[in-house]
């Protein structure tokens, strides 16, 4: 058999989807209460802490999103229960 | 017999816009056929359609490889899909973008720059629709820059697809797109 | 009246004139658009049929099986896996001489996973006493349904039409659609056989034992009832023809070209072929197409719309003087060859003179151009004779 026919995994890292957006979240840092409810409806999971855990004046570690996968589809504005992410038009 | 290529992103309703430009050509009194060029359809992925206009009956099925008019719906796809394969020196090309065409093109332009017809479609459809769905917008853009079919008949095609008020916004922004220029 | 719709839309609009009593179907790409849109004249109130939503295409068949048995019109529609799964069920229907019609969005076979389109779905239904038609566009779609129910009621065999998925499904085209009235002539309301269905008062049972004393009998009989609907298939897809009043005409361009239809099989070409081309479905228009704009090579193609029964002796006639016969199949029995080069193969042996030559076009979606058929028709003129893969 000369043809491979198993796909290896991580493959969808290497389509940077952040191009088809039209709208980019905007996440107000000093807002975010780390709740985490961004990150857990993102349906690429590209929502996380600051990754060099930053926190805002309230001493939270504050949520932040992967711009280069982000697709603009705009669930985690909708479900922030403190209306720390707002959709703002991607001026690209 | 003309053939059309429309390229665009799953969403933004590329193959609806196809088929809105059989409608309307069918009902200038053409023959006409329209079909998608499916990848596995996903909101964002890059896809195709297509559309055959011409006088005579339609029996060719293959995809359209030299299309006579290219309608692109999303400047991130330059780089991302070979947008120009295929061109002849008189295609026509429709592209939504809210950059200039020296913007778009670093290097050389593909075609001649007369060929080339820019809308800032997703402006208008944002204005208008209050959704970055810019098929409508892009259909009044070709019918105006092509020539080739009548608004009328665009506005009777959007009829049998919608309704209402999304019906009505819809007629507004092809029409708005087709008194460009 | 003519109208541009979309393929599946069409064949939908057909169904709902034909008034099955039980629609029963599973979704699968690229089969969805026909029954969501009869699941939509349902949810309307445009339609009046039982729209079960099966919990998958063995439960649809089986439904489908079941209400056919008492007595009702029935239909369903499914592509691929979906008609795979369904198998076992549709070699039952056929063995109890159900009257159920089934679409076929064809589409390829997993694995690896297609949704895109060839004829690989179908052909595992070959040998299960089906009916097998193929259409060409949405315009012959129309015409294989009324006439699918037509055969399939009055001789007690389903039938399956066959529509390329997506070049056909999702393809939107003008059409002409019959007038209710027109359907409601052409198919009166079905009437089972008298004591010959499920029914409390009368009670009776399907698909029982048959020993070795009497199932070779029964095989044998629906064997023959399939081959003798032949005739009769043919005359009424040219009576539907007519009816609708859509027979494709020569234009301009085409004076030197002709039009020879029979209703099982279709020959357009030149006069005096030198090489025809033989095959199903959709890819006949594209032909078509390349025949039109190379009439100095003398070229014609005879399109199939019968696979079951298998109008063999029809396409031989239509050989006339031909050198070369290039069959071109959107399957394949793999280590073997394309199932319809095998078959007319086996069919025409010690009968033609002309040279027959397999061709694998189209798996899994492979799109076929013209350049395509130039290359067939340069080897098929070399001495080479294996089935050869174009694409």
């Amino acid at each position: 058999m000369k043809r491979k026919l198993t796909v290896k995994p991580n493959s969808s890292r290497e389509n940077k989807t952040g191009g088809w957006r039209t709208f980019k979240p905007d996440f107000i840092h000093e807002k975010c209460i780390a709740c985490n409810t961004c990150a857990l409806v993102c349906p690429e999971g590209i929502c996380k802490p600051n990754k060099d855990g930053k926190k805002n004046k309230n001493g939270k570690i504050y949520y932040d999103f992967d711009p280069e996968y982000c697709k603009g589809c705009g669930i985690c504005a909708a479900n922030c229960p403190v209306k720390a992410i707002e959709m703002k038009l991607d001026k690209k | 017999m003309l053939e059309i290529r429309l390229h665009g992103r799953g969403g933004q309703g590329v193959v609806t816009a196809a088929e809105l430009i059989a409608i309307a050509a069918f009902k200038d009194g053409f023959e006409s056929q329209a079909f998608p060029n499916f990848g596995v359809e996903r909101r964002g992925a890059p896809i195709q359609a297509y559309t055959r206009i011409s006088k005579e009956k339609i029996r060719l099925r293959s995809q359209i490889y030299e299309p006579d008019f290219l309608i692109i719906q999303d400047d991130t796809l330059f780089g991302v899909v070979d947008l120009f394969k295929g061109v002849k020196k008189e295609t026509k090309v429709v592209i939504n973008s809210s950059k200039k065409l020296n913007e778009i093109f670093s290097n050389k332009l593909p075609l001649k720059k007369e060929n080339f017809f820019i809308v800032d479609a997703t402006k208008i459809a944002l204005d208008i629709l209050g959704k970055p769905i810019i098929n409508t917008v892009m259909l009044g853009a070709f019918a105006q820059f092509s020539g080739l079919i009548k608004v009328k008949s665009i506005k009777d095609a959007l009829r049998e697809k919608f309704s209402g008020e999304i019906l009505n916004k819809n007629i507004q922004a092809t029409e708005y797109a087709f008194n460009l220029k | 009246m003519k109208t541009i719709l979309e393929g599946s839309r069409v064949i939908a609009e057909t169904i709902k004139m034909i008034k099955p009593s039980v629609v029963s179907a599973y979704p699968i790409t690229p089969q969805t658009h026909i029954v969501e849109d009869l699941a939509k004249f349902k949810a309307n109130g445009a339609a009046n049929y039982e729209y079960v939503r099966a919990e998958s295409e063995f439960a649809a068949a089986s439904i489908v099986l079941g209400a056919s048995a008492a007595g009702e019109r029935v239909y369903t529609a499914t592509s691929s896996q979906g008609l795979l799964l369904m198998i076992e069920v549709l070699f039952n229907i056929a063995g109890m001489r159900l009257p159920v019609v089934l679409t076929c969005a064809n589409r390829g076979v997993s694995a690896p996973i297609t949704i895109w389109n060839d004829h690989q779905d179908i052909m595992t239904l070959r040998d299960a006493g089906w009916i097998i038609l193929f259409a060409e566009n949405a315009q012959e779609a129309i015409v294989l349904h009324l006439v699918a129910y037509k055969i399939a009621e009055k001789y007690k065999i389903p039938v399956t039409v066959n529509v390329d998925g997506f070049v056909l499904t999702h393809t939107y085209e003008p059409s002409v659609l019959p007038t209710q009235s027109q359907v409601n002539k052409y198919l009166p309301k079905y009437k089972p056989q008298k004591d010959e269905y499920l029914n409390v008062e009368n009670p009776v049972t399907f698909g029982a034992f048959a020993t070795p004393a009497d199932y070779m009998d029964i095989r044998e009989e629906l064997h023959n009832d399939i081959k003798n609907t032949q005739k009769e298939i043919g005359q009424e897809i040219k009576k539907v023809f007519k009816l609708l009043n859509v027979r494709e005409k020569i234009s301009q361009k085409e004076k030197n070209l002709i039009f020879n239809d029979n209703g099982l099989v279709e020959y357009y070409g030149v006069k005096n072929p030198k090489i025809i081309f033989l095959t199903m479905g959709s890819l006949v228009g594209t032909i078509k197409d390349f025949i039109k704009e190379n009439q100095k090579e003398k070229l014609g193609v005879l399109k199939l719309r019968s696979f079951r029964p298998l109008p063999d002796k029809i396409i031989l006639k239509m050989l006339k003087n031909a050198k070369y016969l290039a069959i071109l199949d959107k399957n394949i029995s793999l280590g073997e060859s394309g199932v319809l080069g095998m078959e007319i193969k086996g069919a025409f042996f010690n009968k033609t003179k002309i040279k027959i030559q397999n061709f694998i076009v189209g798996l899994g979606g492979r799109d076929i151009t013209e350049k395509h058929l130039s290359k067939i028709i340069k080897i098929i003129q070399t001495k080479k004779d294996q089935s050869v893969f174009i694409g």
